[in-house]
């Protein structure tokens, strides 16, 4: 595999052996030193054109484990606000020597333009609201660690929130589908993409129904900017209609699990504490980020790798 | 200087004819089976070859002034002559806007320093295309500007664009209309479907340009001004221009090559030559508008030609301006996904865009002794690859990279002139 821009891209196959893997790279992460020289001398570069915390600290942290050399780019100090193109910013950053380019952009595609002009490997980390392929990774090894699974066939997941707007949900309902779960979107039709007669989904319209009997309630993080679209009348309502109130988590049946990609809009689509939620899985959702992007950056990078450079070097 | 098209088949107003045609100051002076040429007359080649009207493009972007580095009017006018082409209308989206007698007077007179097809000059419906107050419309008239246009953008407020087509209606013009209503568009990069919905990117809903398809009908109505559509894309727009057409009305319509030949299933590349504005559409679309074109209700090709340098389309998709390339490769494009004869294609290509452009008093005219020579000679048959490094425009973004054409021009005779010869141009 040379890039890894979409779920599709990466297929039914390419998938189980990332969560396989990251299996692999979460029993590293918890030895007493996380760290193997499996990528020593590969330079991983963190293109971000959009503000992240999370998904850059995970990516770096994740490079780091495996030795690799790390470089950040962050559109605030670069030459792209002295009017440098998209282009001429990844040929340069490209002829430096990189592996990797881990990219988020605001516009959906600009992953698969980049992988025009530079031979390094391409990760999307968010473009637009396309795709995020490791958040799904991520969330799919969680699934099938917490819940205990080895096969997500038939387990029942409910997506709740800004479907239209947001590439974890894109995401998201590609890998579950591959992996044969059934997927149900829960959202005001303002908040749905216009056409998703082809998508492998059911759509609801109240989430009251829907926490009763689904094993994973996903839920998407809404922005207040949407209410300034018109795209809901007003935060309150969306709240009451489609918030995770303490009366719906306690329509959960007793198995089921909590998601969040984060970053949580309190009060908005979360009204209770997860905290407060006995079988909420957000914060394995940020631990095993790392292991997923380790997963995913070995794949790519140390393709015909020797699996034995995952054992632990002694760090002097 | 005289030139003699030999050895080709003639579309005359008594259908195709074996002719020879000879060609003395501008004009035709003999059509013959067989014309001898001496040594002072340039000689044609046009066996196995259709001598056509020259073609009129009723939609060209030729950029000047205000965007040089993309095309300027006399690159424009060459990809145009090597199309085929002996008139392009100039849209008026240039900056500044082509809203007055100066920058009428200016794109005409790079037209003719040119000298490479009449460059005819369109104007604003409104002061700078800002959709507020009404252009200089009598004024320009009297100038000569026969076609209006806010080409880019429609003219949203119905108020004005009814007030536009009553006081049009005694000045012997006809007013263009790129039809979208710009509030259910706001960020579109491709069509509002289910590939839009996968990729997560706001789509252009075929309702946008068929609300104003509708409303521009029913003003013309009202009003009983001349409408013209430009760049039809939808199933609908051509049901409501059929409709329309049915009950008499003095409307006419226009579609591309492109909306005629490529789906947008093509965006999932994210590459944005091919992000156009109206957005490539569905097969159904294609299938609705072949068939307008070919049963009339759609009057005419139109390229939309719009060049764009490298480092614009470059941009992320939602950043790329719309718009490519067309003028030297609309006939093979319309050859190749909507068979024609050669009379279809002179009536779509060359008779009706003359007619709405106002023109046809020397363009589009079937050959005739007699006549202004403005000529062009097809090959209907040939077949060739699109090479983007050949193109005469100055811009690159043509979708047709790769793709076999049927149908190349040989030679574009202008105003009497060889303009191009065996498909190179001669200036």
């Amino acid at each position: 595999m040379k890039h890894l821009r979409s779920i599709d891209e990466l297929g039914k196959e390419g998938l189980e052996r990332l969560l396989e893997s990251t299996a692999q790279m979460a029993e590293i992460n918890r030895r007493p030193i996380p760290k193997v020289p499996a990528l020593r001398g590969k330079t991983v570069v963190s293109l971000f054109f959009e503000d992240s915390t999370r998904t850059r600290m995970s990516f770096e942290t994740a490079a780091k484990r495996l030795s690799a050399e790390t470089m950040t780019f962050s559109v605030s100090t670069s030459s792209v606000n002295k009017g440098e193109s998209l282009r001429d910013t990844v040929e340069t950053i490209s002829d430096m020597g990189v592996h990797a380019f881990v990219v988020r952009h605001k516009s959906a595609g600009v992953p698969w333009q980049i992988s025009q002009w530079t031979n390094a490997s391409i990760i999307n980390a968010g473009d637009g609201a396309h795709q995020h392929p490791t958040q799904a990774i991520v969330d799919c090894y969680t699934v099938r660690e917490s819940l205990g699974l080895t096969s997500l066939n038939g387990l029942r997941v409910a997506i709740v929130g800004d479907i239209k707007h947001s590439r974890v949900a894109r995401s998201n309902v590609a890998a579950f589908t591959l992996l044969g779960a059934r997927v149900t979107l829960v959202a005001p039709p303002t908040l749905l993409p216009p056409n998703t007669a082809t998508w492998p989904v059911n759509v609801a319209h109240s989430l009251d129904e829907v926490v009763k009997s689904t094993d994973v309630l996903y839920m998407l993080r809404l922005q207040s900017e949407r209410m300034d679209q018109g795209l809901i009348p007003h935060l309150g309502e969306y709240s009451t209609r489609f918030g995770l109130t303490e009366a719906r988590a306690q329509n959960l049946q007793s198995s089921s699990v909590v998601m969040h990609p984060g970053p949580m809009n309190r009060g908005v689509e979360m009204l209770i504490d997860p905290a407060d939620l006995p079988n909420s899985l957000i914060h394995k959702q940020v631990a095993n980020g790392v292991s997923a992007r380790m997963a995913v950056l070995f794949d790519l990078l140390a393709r015909g790798g020797e699996l034995h450079s995952l054992q632990e070097e002694v760090v002097q | 200087m005289n030139v003699v098209i030999a050895g080709g088949i003639v579309l005359t107003a008594q259908g195709e004819q074996r002719l020879d045609v000879r060609v003395s100051n501008g004009e035709i002076v003999a059509l013959e089976a067989s014309i001898k040429s001496d040594a002072q007359d340039q000689l044609l080649d046009a066996s196995g070859c259709h001598v056509l009207p020259g073609f009129v493009d009723l939609h060209t972007h030729l950029r000047e002034p205000g965007k040089e580095d993309s095309e300027t009017i006399e690159t424009g006018s060459r990809a145009a002559a090597l199309g085929g082409y002996t008139a392009v209308v100039a849209m008026p989206n240039t900056t500044p806007a082509q809203d007055s007698i100066p920058i009428i007077d200016f794109v005409r007179a790079q037209g003719k320093r040119a000298r490479l097809v009449e460059v005819v000059p369109s104007g604003c419906i409104t002061v700078g295309r800002a959709g507020a107050a009404l252009a200089p419309l009598a004024d320009l008239a009297r100038h000569g500007v026969q076609l209006f246009t806010d080409d880019g953008s429609g003219v949203q407020d119905p108020s004005l664009m009814r007030r536009a087509m009553e006081y049009s209606r005694d000045l012997g013009i006809t007013l263009a209309q790129h039809c979208e209503v710009s509030a259910l568009t706001a960020g579109a990069v491709m069509n509002e479907c289910s590939c839009s919905s996968e990729l997560g990117v706001p789509g252009w809903p075929a309702l946008a340009e068929e609300l104003m398809v509708h409303r521009d009908i029913e003003l013309a109505k009202l009003t009983g001004a001349r409408i013209h559509f430009l760049h039809l894309s939808t199933a609908g727009s051509v049901r409501l221009v059929r409709e329309a057409k049915r009950e008499g009305l003095p409307i006419t319509a226009e579609v591309t090559p492109h909306h005629l030949s490529l789906t947008e299933e093509l965006l999932r590349t994210f590459d944005s030559t091919y992000k156009v504005n109206p957005p490539l559409r569905s097969a159904t679309d294609i299938e609705a508008l072949r068939k307008g074109l070919l049963d009339g209700t759609i009057d005419a090709v139109a390229t939309d030609h719009a060049p764009h340098v490298r480092r614009d389309k470059e941009l992320p998709l939602d950043q790329a301006p719309p718009g490519m390339l067309g003028l030297e490769t609309a006939l093979g494009v319309v050859l190749s996904t909507v068979p024609m004869n050669a009379m279809e294609l002179a009536t779509v290509m060359s008779i009706n865009p003359a007619r709405i452009a106002g023109i046809s008093d020397r363009h589009g005219i079937l050959p005739r002794v007699g006549q202004p020579a403005n000529l062009c000679v097809v090959d209907m048959s040939a077949e060739w690859n699109v090479d983007p490094r050949k193109l005469a425009s100055k811009s690159r973004n043509t979708p047709f990279v790769g793709r076999t054409l049927l149908g190349k021009v040989r030679h574009t005779v202008f105003d009497g002139d060889v303009v191009v010869k065996n498909g190179e141009a001669q200036r």
